[in-house]
């Protein structure tokens, strides 16, 4: 059994902030994965939770009437890795979320949790930063969508309302983010499975049409700060270059004056500095590569 | 909180079945406390080490983070669903036996029941993949080799195929 107050469930977005309006106080459950596994070790006994877990509306990844990919809140990371849309589009953020924990917490797991929660090292988060996603958000007053850096406030805290009965839908990319664009992920962790990032590393790119010029060039991590962030002097420095062994180089070493990672028991900040600079060469090669250029 | 209980309605191993279940149970806690499915096993109750791994509609789930409430209609799979008509075991445990992939036991009904899952994919996984398809259990008699040799083994006897020298 768990320590809960009480338990209401939704079937319907309606139903949730509905819900929500008229119990302020409870947490919202989606897949659980932390949520429950707080609730077990006691950080969350007691309370009262939404359970939204059952609204199948909220599942599965479409593109929508202006050509954004649409990923429904619900949709878990096994079936975002799956997905032939994301796949096409967007495959990077598949291979981040193949790298959270298992494959039954992958079954499990949402992305609309991962992303809730407001946790820097989520493997989506750099991803959904480095492809400037956009978080929906439904509650009593319609739809408001925000930038996905707008809507991590600090550590573990996220621009959801409940005074207004909001609840995240769905995640959106946008075309002019995803079009062209070829991306790399690498998670650096101690161990491969049931492993927490000690730093994840995010890259993309979209290239000339002669595939000599980075037209643009994102980066974002996780757990390089409180929140995951983005690296606008790397960025400035790679946009309208050519790929070459020294631009990766030049590029890994400028992260170091936008992130400020912290120590922590899992790492040194000095380590995770070493770490940034070296998976971000690698993450731009690597994205160069997929997008068909060379250096 | 005053007991709040729910009519769950939902399919476990091929049968249709229902319960009115507390709200805060789980779905390990309701498949072993109301339908005997001791092959559920409680080992950390955190989602961490697999021991009570099931099927929902063909999918591995730790039922130690799944709610009993968000059983309603979907499709239950537990190891017991493995079982003969003539009590004979199935090609996986078999392996698992040839192979000597148990030891204490406690962490094997998890084992085959994601082994069922990746099998059902009917693909030919690289032994890497294999590994990281399996990296959702924790066996403490360390008997991990074992366990891939069998999963491995019985992969290779569905899809007719040779099981190529190690």
């Amino acid at each position: 059994m768990y320590d809960m107050k009480a338990l209401y469930e939704a079937r319907s977005v309606e139903e949730a902030v509905a819900l929500r309006l008229e119990h302020p106080q409870a947490k919202i459950l989606a897949g659980g994965s932390d949520v429950l596994v707080q609730l077990r070790e006691g950080r969350l006994a007691g309370m009262e939770f939404i359970s939204i877990y059952g609204i199948d509306a909220l599942r599965g990844v479409t593109i929508d009437e202006d050509e954004n990919i649409r990923i429904g809140s619900l949709t878990s990371f096994s079936h975002i890795t799956r997905d032939p849309i994301i796949q096409k589009y967007c495959n990077v953020l598949g291979e981040a979320v193949d790298q959270v924990g298992s494959p039954q917490i992958r079954n499990i797991g949402t992305i609309g949790g991962n992303t809730c929660n407001g946790v820097t090292s989520a493997d989506s988060a750099s991803t959904l930063h480095a492809w400037e996603a956009i978080i929906e958000l439904t509650g009593k007053d319609g739809i408001r969508r925000l930038p996905i850096k707008d809507f991590y406030i600090k550590a573990g805290t996220v621009d959801i309302k409940p005074e207004n009965g909001e609840i995240q839908t769905a995640i959106l990319i946008p075309k002019e983010s995803y079009e062209n664009t070829y991306g790399h992920y690498i998670k650096y962790g101690m161990r491969n499975a049931m492993e927490i990032a000690t730093l994840g590393c995010s890259v993309n790119v979209r290239l000339s049409e002669d595939k000599k010029v980075i037209e643009r060039c994102r980066i974002a991590y996780g757990v390089a700060g409180p929140v995951p962030m983005r690296c606008p002097t790397a960025e400035a420095l790679a946009t309208g270059q050519r790929p070459s062994a020294e631009l990766y180089e030049a590029f890994a070493k400028s992260v170091i004056s936008d992130i400020n990672p912290r120590n922590s028991w899992r790492s040194s900040k000095a380590f995770r500095q070493h770490i940034a600079v070296e998976m971000a060469g690698k993450c731009l090669e690597e994205a160069v590569r997929r997008a068909g250029g060379e250096a | 909180m005053s007991a709040q209980y729910k009519l769950v309605r939902f399919n476990l191993n091929g049968k249709e079945v229902e319960k009115m279940v507390d709200v805060r149970a789980s779905l390990t806690d309701m498949l072993r406390n109301d339908f005997r499915m001791t092959s559920v096993k409680k080992g950390c109750e955190v989602g961490e080490c697999g021991a009570c791994n099931v099927l929902i509609d063909g999918e591995a789930f730790n039922s130690c983070i799944y709610l009993a409430i968000w059983a309603e209609g979907k499709k239950i799979q537990t190891l017991e669903s493995l079982l003969g008509p003539g009590g004979e075991l199935s090609d996986i445990q078999q392996a698992f036996v040839e192979e000597t992939a148990i030891q204490c036991g406690f962490c094997t009904p998890g084992f085959i029941m994601t082994t069922v899952e990746i099998l059902n994919a009917g693909k030919l996984y690289s032994d890497e993949e294999l590994r990281r398809l399996l990296a959702g259990h924790l066996c403490r008699c360390t008997g991990y080799e074992n366990i891939f040799r069998a999963v491995k083994k019985v992969m290779y006897r569905r899809l007719g195929k040779e099981l190529p020298e190690a």
